[in-house]
């Protein structure tokens, strides 16, 4: 069979708290529109939360990345209640221990350091994404 | 007399990804938060009420809360209701574009300058809200406006 390969869906932090929400939101906007706009797409996680079919269906059964922005993971919980056969972590609490000099601030409007922060991390995810197509995984 | 928590309103927003009506949805909450009325709102965090926020749940269900929704599908407000207790307010923010008539807003990752004069009018609108439910009816009018 040779399906259509459809995208990886990726899901992030919806904290309107702290600034690492805030970079999880923009570091899935990085992989999605900059690295890797052709094998995936961002899903809403209000509407995974909410088990709105769409969303549900792009979800069901593949593989599908998180970016959280705290301990609680929202939205790796978020992909795995849809139905995500396989859900790749990445925690922005983690991003930044990597990267100690930086000092993210701001929610609406991150500052420059929140700006590297969600960059590394949507690398991060780009390099799992990639390898997995290394795989032959999703398809 | 007991130390009594002071009466706040709890706003969720539901930041929908996909569309830029959820970014209008957080910039709008984070507006009221920082700038109209820090000291009679908190934010609450969506996706919290599913992943078993144990703190988000009970507060909204002995604290008043307004939804702020970015669309029809109304997430935060059917969240809010399911896992706690009904919005006492819902603001959808398509019905808001529709009176304001601010023409295209951006995208989700930006706004454009007629998404950011949206979510000015979003603000004043839950700042509204928020003073009719802790019956501050005369700030009402000093709603919109303040730093972006």
């Amino acid at each position: 069979m040779n399906a259509a390969r459809r995208k990886i869906p990726v899901a992030a932090c919806s904290g309107i708290g702290k600034s690492l929400g805030a970079a999880a939101r923009e570091a899935a906007y990085i992989l999605t529109e900059d690295l890797l706009p052709e094998k995936t797409k961002v899903v809403a996680l209000s509407l995974l939360v909410m088990g709105d079919e769409a969303a549900r269906r792009e979800v069901e059964g593949g593989e599908a990345v998180a970016i959280d922005g705290c301990k609680l993971e929202c939205a790796a919980k978020g992909l795995t209640c849809s139905g995500a056969s396989n859900v790749h972590k990445v925690a922005i609490f983690d991003v930044v221990r990597r990267h100690r000099g930086l000092k993210p601030e701001g929610v609406c409007d991150l500052n420059e350091d929140g700006l590297k922060l969600a960059r590394a991390a949507a690398e991060e995810a780009a390099k799992i994404v990639d390898d997995l197509g290394e795989e032959g995984g999703h398809a | 007399m007991p130390d009594l928590p002071k009466r706040k309103v709890g706003l969720i927003a539901c930041s929908g990804e996909e569309l830029p009506e959820g970014t209008v949805t957080r910039r709008a909450v984070r507006k009221v938060l920082e700038t109209l009325r820090p000291e009679d709102t908190v934010t609450l965090c969506l996706p919290l009420f599913l992943a078993g926020g144990e703190g988000e749940r009970a507060f909204a269900k002995h604290y008043p809360t307004i939804a702020v929704d970015g669309c029809d599908k109304r997430c935060a407000a059917r969240a809010t209701e399911e896992y706690s207790a009904k919005p006492v307010a819902s603001i959808v923010v398509t019905d808001i574009a529709k009176e304001c008539g601010c023409g295209e807003i951006g995208t989700a990752r930006r706004l454009n300058d007629g998404g950011l004069k949206l979510a000015d009018k979003v603000a004043g609108k839950i700042a509204e809200e928020t003073d009719r439910q802790l019956k501050k009816p005369g700030r009402a009018g000093k709603a919109p406006g303040g730093k972006r």
